[in-house]
């Protein structure tokens, strides 16, 4: 069944969206934290011999512990999310360098989009599932190393990486996501424009190479603080101007702000979009110890209040947040009309 | 539903927008090696710091896109272009606006690519090799999300003629659009403009067909771009800019009425067309139109009068006696009389002479601006010429910006200027900003550095920022009454937070006593009201005085407190009504046998694009003035002993500005117009019927104690009551000047703060205008009733008209949420062009609204302070709770 259902399910996300507001799954670190993994874990059977420590490195357990993160992703479709991100936020070889993984990546993004896709196989199975559907978007998280900013404030001309390289990791990342089932293909969390336009580039060039029908691209930003820019100084309009070349399917903002302090930007991105506008802000600021503990309840009411607003298609949670964030979102944004895609128009 | 336009939209860290009322996109030429030799010369010594700089200036002198060209053969191309655009990439002042990555070699622009996170210009590709080449690099472009610039270039040559050029762009869009899915707004063409006035008789047409090859491109595919590299255009005329400036102006002119919509200039030298010699440009005329050309006539005349400008040489300077003065005196002349003819070359004399570029702002710029100041402080000077002052200054600083801080990259521990910094801020919700503009520019003249956030500003904002930049004072503006609050509300977070700074409070809605009753007691460290912008300098001086600061709060305070006392006591002794009585005293007229004029029709009209020379004849010149602290009635200020010279170097000025608004449509008109059977459903409720739905609107009644026979007046006593036989009607109004903003971006980006000030002036007289043009349009044709008035401008001033046009939010109808009834009945922001803001300020700040009655005993009036008895009253109308009423009433309260 998964084979044909997928098909299907590509063709349909667009009807979806024309029809109701889709939720996005919450924060994958804040849910793995609470199963206490020690470093036995993380290696796991394969990996006991690993030279460096591996603790910490989230993706990789969908290789080592694949049950977990299907759990993990079953409780969000229990919650109510329509679209799955997979485990695969660092699955790159430039990330991967951290722990000597880079040849890994590939095998990560393919292990990843197989677990989310099995968990929502088995949900929509299930009784619980009946009469639902879900997406798997593939996660192409911003990289540790940015093309934009110089790491060394001697020299500002200085890059740690190149735009080619870049794109040679994202293409890896985007064919495993690929073989490995995705549905759509997430570029998010992009503090740094020219990351994502060499992510945007990757996905074209291995769509072409492939002649492959391409995926539905999301793109989100993040806004850093309150100056309303991103880490790498565009304004929001500049950010959008700059990726929608994508011809992307959404385009929203996750991480960094909470619902409060995101809301006018989304007001304005919901403005400036011709295509669906995705939300998926943090549980709030972190506090004083660094934890994030806005209230879900409270969480749901910002979104549903953006829903009211009209300036949403998809919603969902990004740090701190829980399937119990997901839960509330879900509740409130469910009967609340989705916003219309504006004309565009092809004369003045 | 929203729409989106398909404009040509590019990034660098901001947003440009190319809009079909853009007018002219300047793309800097500076930074290419081909074109500058200093550029070049910086880049193969490898100093490629000081290289930004000439980026930097590019921006600073109005370049919206930076074109970047590394072709030279003693270059590595790709390693420079890579190297230049990393180090552009953390410069935000340059970085901010998008980048054009220019070479004859795709590697090289490839390589460009790579390294910019905006949407940048391609420049350029070509068929010149082939069509699958050409497709080929179309898609690599696409694939970095750049627009193209499209030479008109095929595998026969580049086009001359303009069949040709038309040809091979039409070509070239078909295979980009057809093929490869490039959107059209992302196409560029450049036609080709080669040299004229060569001397060769087949060069003679080469303008002509780039001006019609421009005008037919543009019809044939409207949403591509023309662009172009002016300056190949007068080529033969090396060495004689004299010249090659009025040709280029002379070119861009005709290019740009054709549809030319950018071009690499250099945006600092263009002369302006109409202030080019008329020989001279009856000559540039005739030589680019190809007219009066047989024989090469019209070039031989044009190189004839070139050899003459070259032997005169220096001969044609003006009177110009004082360069010969010190550059010190030179620099002090330029600010006084506001001259930045050669600001840039005196103050780079002074950077030299002086050990360090600060010192130049600090010795000869601040003692010329003490100078403008103490004029200024004695009446001697007048507010538009010390703006034009403050522009000299700020083009002297740009020019030393760069070596400044490229001085403190060298030495950072340099001693930085200690100036005071003041913050100003329009608050949230309003959208005006002239008075607040101009007080930035006084302060700013008087040495101190100005923070100034802009309209809409929300407290945090305000006090988040006055804390990071370390202001000295915090200056708050605002012209509607909501804004009032808002400051009550700035002055309340202050003292919350413990701040310590001076408040200056100001703008049109603002008093003395308001401040003294409602602000100052919010917070103890300090709040001044400014009346206008030459009294915001002793304030400030005052405040920033180590010696007077205290005496000058003690004193203001004491001052405050004793009006907040006699204001209270003033309160009692005023005698106020019960809303009752004030009802029965309502306006007397007699209904019966009044038969109420009809509209010629019911719903709404739309005015779009209005003529605004038309407006322009109906505008009230004395509030202009007064924009500009000129006190006096128009046209007798002209001549006043006082300003009259000034008021008339401003009127000229103004004039001239309007001309070129309305030549280049800088700005447009939209308003709407609408009528609806109306009837009076109680005492202050009018019942409007729309597509057979009944609204209320809710008005305010009179209610203090009148004199015998004076009725307490409510506007609801002008429409007919509902027991009538006859049906009556009500009208509404709004209109807007639209526009505005690239416009002042421009001037804010060449530091032009006077025709900045100037041009938000205009479009407020415009909005006037434009509401009493329509009134005049409804009583005499659209309503009707007053189809045989003859008026002149001054007694519509003088408002001696049939009917009113009151605007919710001011006296007759204090409340600004009726508003949003006007707003609704005239068709939303869709229809009248105007947001409304959080505080139902409107937006664009250059609109008018209004209601129309019709009744000749209607007449304007001031609603004054009201009784609890009506505001419990109105709040129960209106559906409102009562804080929310109170909240809104609140200047008619207490």
């Amino acid at each position: 069944m998964g084979a044909i259902e997928h098909k299907i399910i590509e063709m349909d996300i667009r009807k979806e969206l024309e029809k109701r507001i889709l939720v996005i799954d919450g924060a994958m670190g804040t849910m793995i934290q609470r199963y206490k993994l020690t470093e036995a874990d993380y290696r796991g059977e394969r990996f006991k011999d690993w030279p460096s420590d591996v603790k910490g490195n989230n993706d990789l357990l969908c290789i080592t512990q694949p049950q977990i993160i299907r759990e993990i992703h079953t409780k969000y479709l229990e919650a109510g999310a329509d679209i799955l991100e997979t485990n695969t936020f660092s699955s790159t070889v430039i990330a991967m360098a951290d722990y000597g993984m880079q040849s890994l990546a590939y095998e990560l993004n393919v292990a990843a989009a197989q677990c989310a896709r099995q968990a929502i196989d088995a949900f929509v199975a299930s009784p619980a599932g009946k009469g639902r559907t879900a997406f798997v978007a593939g996660s192409l998280g911003p990289l540790n190393k940015t093309l934009s900013l110089s790491p060394d404030v001697n020299n500002p001309g200085f890059r740690a990486v190149t735009f080619d390289e870049v794109v040679e990791a994202y293409y890896e990342q985007v064919k495993g996501l690929v073989d490995g089932g995705s549905d759509l293909l997430l570029v998010e969390t992009i503090f740094d424009t020219l990351n994502a336009k060499a992510a945007i580039y990757a996905i074209k060039k291995y769509f072409r190479d492939t002649k492959k029908p391409s995926l539905p691209i999301m793109i989100s930003g993040t806004i850093t603080d309150a100056s309303g820019r991103t880490l790498s100084g565009q304004t929001l309009e500049a950010f959008y101007t700059s990726v929608a070349h994508a011809k992307p399917i959404s385009v929203g903002l996750n991480c960094a702000l909470g619902a409060k302090e995101m809301r006018p930007h989304i007001e304005e991105l919901s403005q400036l979009a011709s295509c669906y506008v995705s939300a998926y802000p943090n549980a709030g600021l972190p506090n004083t110890m660094g934890e994030y503990d806005e209230n879900p309840e409270d969480t749901g009411h910002y979104l549903e209040e953006w829903a009211k607003e009209g300036w949403v298609n998809i919603v969902g949670g990004c740090c701190g947040t829980t399937p119990d964030h997901i839960k509330h979102i879900a509740d409130h944004v469910r009967t609340i009309k989705p916003r219309p895609l504006p004309v565009v128009e092809n004369t003045y | 539903m929203s729409s989106i336009k398909p404009y040509l939209r590019l990034a660098g860290l901001e947003p440009l927008v190319v809009r079909p009322e853009t007018n002219f996109v300047n793309i800097g030429e500076r930074t290419n090696v081909t074109g500058s030799k200093k550029f070049a010369r910086l880049i193969r010594d490898n100093k490629y710091e000081e290289a930004l700089s000439v980026a930097r200036q590019q921006v600073e002198s109005g370049a919206q896109v930076l074109d970047v060209n590394m072709d030279d053969a003693l270059l590595d191309g790709v390693q420079a272009m890579t190297t230049f655009l990393n180090l552009l990439q953390s410069e935000p002042d340059i970085a901010r606006i998008p980048i054009m990555i220019d070479s004859s070699k795709f590697e090289i622009i490839e390589a460009g690519l790579k390294c910019v996170q905006g949407k940048c210009i391609v420049n350029s590709i070509s068929m010149k090799e082939g069509e699958e080449k050409f497709i080929q690099q179309a898609i690599i472009c696409q694939s970095y999300g750049a627009a193209v610039i499209v030479m008109a270039f095929d595998e026969k040559g580049q086009a001359d003629t303009k069949d040709r050029k038309v040809e091979i762009c039409h070509r070239a869009y078909k295979i980009l659009t057809e093929q490869i899915g490039f959107d059209p707004q992302d196409i560029i063409f450049d036609p080709n403009i080669f040299a004229i006035a060569t001397g060769l008789e087949e060069h003679n047409n080469y303008g002509v067909d780039f001006i019609q090859a421009t005008k037919e491109i543009k019809a044939l595919m409207p949403l591509t771009k023309v662009s172009g590299g002016v300056s190949n255009l007068s080529f033969s005329f090396r060495g004689n800019e004299h010249v090659r400036e009025a040709m280029h102006s002379v070119f861009l002119f005709h290019a740009i009425k054709a549809g030319m919509d950018m071009g690499i200039v250099n945006a600092g030298q263009l002369v302006v067309y109409d202030e080019i010699e008329p020989t001279l440009r009856d000559m540039c005329e005739d030589v680019i139109l190809n007219r009066n050309n047989d024989n090469n006539e019209a070039t031989e005349k044009l190189i004839a009068f070139a050899e003459t400008v070259k032997a005169k040489g220096k001969e044609e300077v003006k009177n110009d006696a004082w360069r010969n003065n010190t550059v010190e005196e030179r620099l002090k002349h330029a600010l006084i009389n506001g001259i930045t003819e050669y600001i840039d070359i005196d103050t780079e004399e002074a950077r030299q002479k002086y050990p360090k570029p600060l010192e130049v702002i600090e010795g000869p710029l601040m003692a010329g601006m003490n100078v403008v100041g103490d004029l200024f402080g004695a009446g001697k000077m007048f507010l538009p010429q010390v703006v034009k002052s403050a522009r000299v200054m700020k083009k002297s600083v740009a020019w030393l910006t760069p070596f400044i801080e490229e001085e403190k990259r060298n030495n950072p521990l340099a001693q930085q200027g200690n100036v005071p910094k003041i913050l100003l801020a329009t608050v949230k919700g309003d959208v005006h900003d002239i008075g607040k503009n101009i007080v930035g520019v006084v302060l700013g003249c008087n040495g101190y550095d100005i923070v100034d956030l802009g309209v809409m500003v929300p407290t945090d904002k305000i006090l988040d920022t006055a804390i990071k930049e370390n202001a000295s004072i915090i200056g708050l503006s605002g012209l509607i009454t909501p804004s009032l609050d808002e400051m009550v509300h700035v002055a309340h977070e202050m003292k919350r937070r413990g701040m310590t700074q001076p408040l200056l409070i100001g703008g049109a809605t603002t008093s003395r006593m308001h401040t003294a009753v409602k602000i100052a007691p919010q917070y103890d460290n300090g709040v001044v009201h400014v009346l206008d912008a030459s009294r915001s300098v002793t304030v400030a001086g005052s405040l920033l005085s180590r010696d007077q600061k205290q005496d000058f709060l003690d004193k203001t305070r004491s001052d405050y407190e004793a009006l907040a006392i006699d204001f209270n006591n003033r309160k009692t002794s005023k005698e106020y009504l019960k809303l009752a009585t004030a009802r029965a005293n309502k306006v007397k007229i007699n209904w019966e046998g009044y038969v109420p004029p009809a509209p010629t029709f019911t719903g709404t009209k739309l005015f779009q694009s209005v003529d605004l020379s038309v407006l322009r004849e109906y505008i009230d010149w004395t509030p202009f003035f007064i924009a500009w602290e000129l006190h006096g009635k128009f046209p007798q200020i002209l001549s006043d002993e006082k300003v009259g010279t000034e008021a008339t170097k401003l009127f000229n000025d103004a004039n001239q500005l309007l001309d070129t608004i309305i030549k280049d449509k800088w700005l447009s008109a939209q308003g709407v117009v609408g009528f609806w059977e109306a009837a009076a459903t109680g005492a202050d409720t009018v019942a409007v019927k729309r597509d057979g739905q009944s609204l209320q609107l809710e008005f305010l009644r009179q209610q203090i104690k009148k004199a015998a026979d004076q009725p307490n007046i409510s506007l609801a006593d002008f429409v007919q009551p509902s027991i009538a036989t006859t049906t009556d009607h009500i009208g509404a109004f709004s209109v807007t000047i639209k526009g505005i903003e690239e416009h002042i971006k421009r001037l804010e980006s060449q530091h032009d703060d006077y025709n900045k000030i100037m041009l938000q002036a205009l479009a407020d007289r415009l909005a006037e205008a434009f509401a009493e043009y329509l009134h005049v349009k409804v009583r005499k044709e659209l309503w009707g009733y007053a189809a045989d008035e003859k008026l002149s401008t001054e007694e519509l001033i003088k408002e001696t008209y049939t009917g009113i046009r009151p605007a919710p939010g001011y006296p007759a109808c204090p409340d600004h949420t009726e508003k949003y009834k006007l707003f609704d009945l005239l068709g939303g922001e869709e229809a009248t062009g105007i947001h409304l803001t959080e505080s139902l300020a409107m937006y664009p700040a250059s609109s008018v609204c209004g209601w129309y009655f019709s009744h000749p005993q209607s007449q304007y009036f001031g609603v004054g302070k009201i009784q609890e008895d009506q505001l419990v009253d109105y709040a129960t109308r209106k559906g409102q709770d009562l804080e929310t009423a109170t909240r809104w009433l609140r200047p008619l309260l207490d």
